[in-house]
């Protein structure tokens, strides 16, 4: 559905981003991913038709920003970072305008703003002034005004900046809730965020494109292998001695490669426990502890979090990712596409 | 069509601000004064006339409406940088340009809406003083043709002021800033011809022909000059031009 190669943005003195190239499938939502300044807007307005590429091209539902702008203006809807609204206008006045503007045919306008309004929950302020809402009203007209012309392409750029955390989730919700329908990208620097809506992430760092992969894959690959926290109780006793023979015992279980302890209060011992390439070691750190008398108190599994991933990737300069050639969306992509020098 | 579209826009929101009313107040109130003030001279002048037992000839188009007209065309100059001046600045500022830039619109579409719009404000402003003008024709018998001449004359030149204004409104983001740039040209090109009349020269002469207050004069005196109707024209084209070569630059800077 999107198609981005070599995408180029050169300014005066600086490259904004420089040689992007990925590829979205049809009713993905990938996660657009970046510190500040990173280059994500820019490139959004890029595939936006909102600038030309210096160099490289972009595909959107198979016409090309430079040659058919008019074409892919009419298949994307974008929500800039700060939504695109006239604070004197009401919001059926405002969402009628854009109506006219984008093309929605004049007999089912007046159906499909209903139906936006509906979606998006700004029914109820319907004959308010956009300037009088709140930031979240905002937001959500803003959306509305995305997804009115029912484009294949939805464009969003920090849809949940500066809104209070009920607001955030009720924005992810609305957007998890358009997926299917629409092809999205949603550019954050919120982890969580991603590793909650999207599918894919994209990762770039001061332009450059640092990874792209699945979320569950970007997780397991970069970690290599599995971690576990796990929680041991004496039967009796206790003190450091104990711990450290804890630590020795769970250094034997087979397929362990690490173990960390980690604070240790009284009465209990807590260690993250590393494995090797590709074992499950949790059934036995949990048959290890249990025979030797101990109680198990807790055992789960820490997945790497993006958070961790992405300033180890952002970090390494030269940390810069191939695009696989065939990539297909329901295989799960090899890790060879995620920088593995980047570890 | 979506040029109309904008120029609806642009329409409401001038009336759902105080600019409108504004401009529209302080005009009305200043061509009326002058008007008020050219009559009053024309009474008297004529009362002394008859006194005198004199049959001087007296023209009401020449004494009240040519001059009324002339003031209009001065008071327009700095009005027109406050119609003009939020048309691109206000959405620069506010980010809504990015919607209009992203929607399938032609750049010209969205530019020429916006000139439309401010056009038929500034047209609406001289219906105000039409208004004026009628009370002569309720009381007197004035030519309405060298009348009407002469509104062509303020339309055409409000056209290319307001299109200059336009452009103007592109480099910026502040709106007063807009506006002072934009006044600070208009004052320009109306002061331009006073170098004219300084000297003679070449040089001199190509100045005053810049001036679009010297190109004003053959239509308040009632003519029709063609070579002034294509300089006001080709101004207006040559901003409008510049302002999508305007909006085209901000798109590859922003």
């Amino acid at each position: 559905m999107i198609k981005v190669d070599g995408l180029t943005k050169r300014y005066a003195r600086n490259v904004a981003v420089d040689h992007i190239s990925f590829e979205v499938e049809k009713g993905q939502i990938v996660g657009f991913l970046g510190p500040n300044g990173a280059g994500k807007t820019t490139t959004m307005r890029m595939l936006t038709c909102f600038m030309p590429p210096t160099e490289g091209t972009a595909q959107v539902a198979g016409y090309d920003v430079r040659e058919n702008p008019m074409e892919v203006k009419r298949r994307i809807g974008y929500l800039p970072e700060t939504p695109p609204v006239y604070p004197e206008m009401e919001v059926i006045e405002y969402l009628q305008f854009v109506a006219r503007i984008k093309g929605v045919p004049k007999a089912g306008a007046k159906k499909r703003i209903d139906e936006v309004m509906e979606k998006c929950a700004v029914s109820d302020v319907r004959t308010k002034e956009i300037g009088k809402l709140s930031k979240g009203y905002r937001q959500r007209v803003g959306l509305a005004q995305a997804i009115l012309h029912n484009p294949d392409v939805l464009i969003l750029d920090e849809p949940t900046a500066g809104l209070d955390p009920h607001q955030i989730i009720e924005t992810r919700d609305l957007i998890k809730g358009l997926a299917g329908d629409h092809t999205i990208i949603l550019s954050t620097h919120i982890l969580p965020e991603v590793e909650q809506v999207c599918e894919r992430v994209v990762i770039i760092a001061k332009g450059k494109l640092v990874a792209t992969d699945t979320v569950h894959n970007l997780t397991s690959r970069l970690h290599g292998a599995e971690s576990v926290a796990i929680e041991v109780i004496p039967n009796n006793g206790g003190g450091p001695e104990w711990t450290q023979s804890v630590l020795r015992r769970l250094e034997q279980v087979a397929g362990v490669s690490r173990v960390i302890p980690r604070d240790s209060k009284e009465g209990s011992a807590l260690f993250t426990v590393e494995s090797m390439q590709d074992r499950h070691i949790r059934p036995d750190l949990a048959r290890a502890v249990i025979e030797s008398g101990w109680h198990l108190n807790e055992l789960h599994a820490v997945g790497l979090s993006l958070e961790e991933i992405f300033l180890e990737l952002t970090a390494s300069k030269d940390a810069v990712v191939k695009e696989p050639e065939a990539e297909t969306p329901a295989a799960p992509s090899t890790p060879e596409e995620v920088a593995g020098e980047a570890q | 069509m979506n040029t109309f579209t904008i120029c609806r826009k642009e329409l409401s929101s001038y009336f759902r601000s105080p600019i409108a009313y504004g401009v529209m107040g302080f005009f009305a109130l200043i061509t009326g004064y002058f008007f008020y003030a050219a009559t009053f001279f024309f009474l008297q002048r004529s009362l002394m006339s008859t006194m005198q037992g004199q049959s001087i000839p007296m023209d009401v188009n020449e004494m009240v409406i040519k001059s009324v007209l002339g003031n209009v065309s001065v008071i327009t100059l700095f009005l027109i940088p406050m119609i003009t001046m939020r048309l691109f600045a206000e959405e620069k500022r506010s980010g809504t340009l990015e919607l209009l830039v992203t929607s399938p619109l032609r750049d010209w579409e969205i530019i020429l809406g916006k000139w439309l719009a401010a056009m038929i404000l500034y047209i609406s402003l001289l219906g105000l003083s039409l208004l004026n003008m009628l009370i002569l024709f309720a009381y007197g018998n004035p030519d309405w043709r060298p009348m009407a001449v002469g509104y062509l004359g303020l339309i055409l030149q409000g056209g290319a002021l307001l299109a200059i204004g336009t452009f103007i409104s592109t480099c910026t983001k502040n709106q007063i800033v807009a506006g002072i740039a934009g006044f600070g040209v208009c004052l320009m090109l109306w002061v331009l011809d006073w170098v004219s009349s300084f000297e003679s020269s070449t040089l001199y002469k190509v100045i005053g022909y810049l001036s679009v207050t010297s190109h004003f004069e053959s239509f308040i005196r009632g003519v029709i000059d063609s070579k002034d109707a294509v300089y006001y024209v080709t101004l207006t084209v040559l901003a409008l031009f510049l302002t999508k070569q305007a909006l085209e630059s901000i798109r590859w800077r922003a």
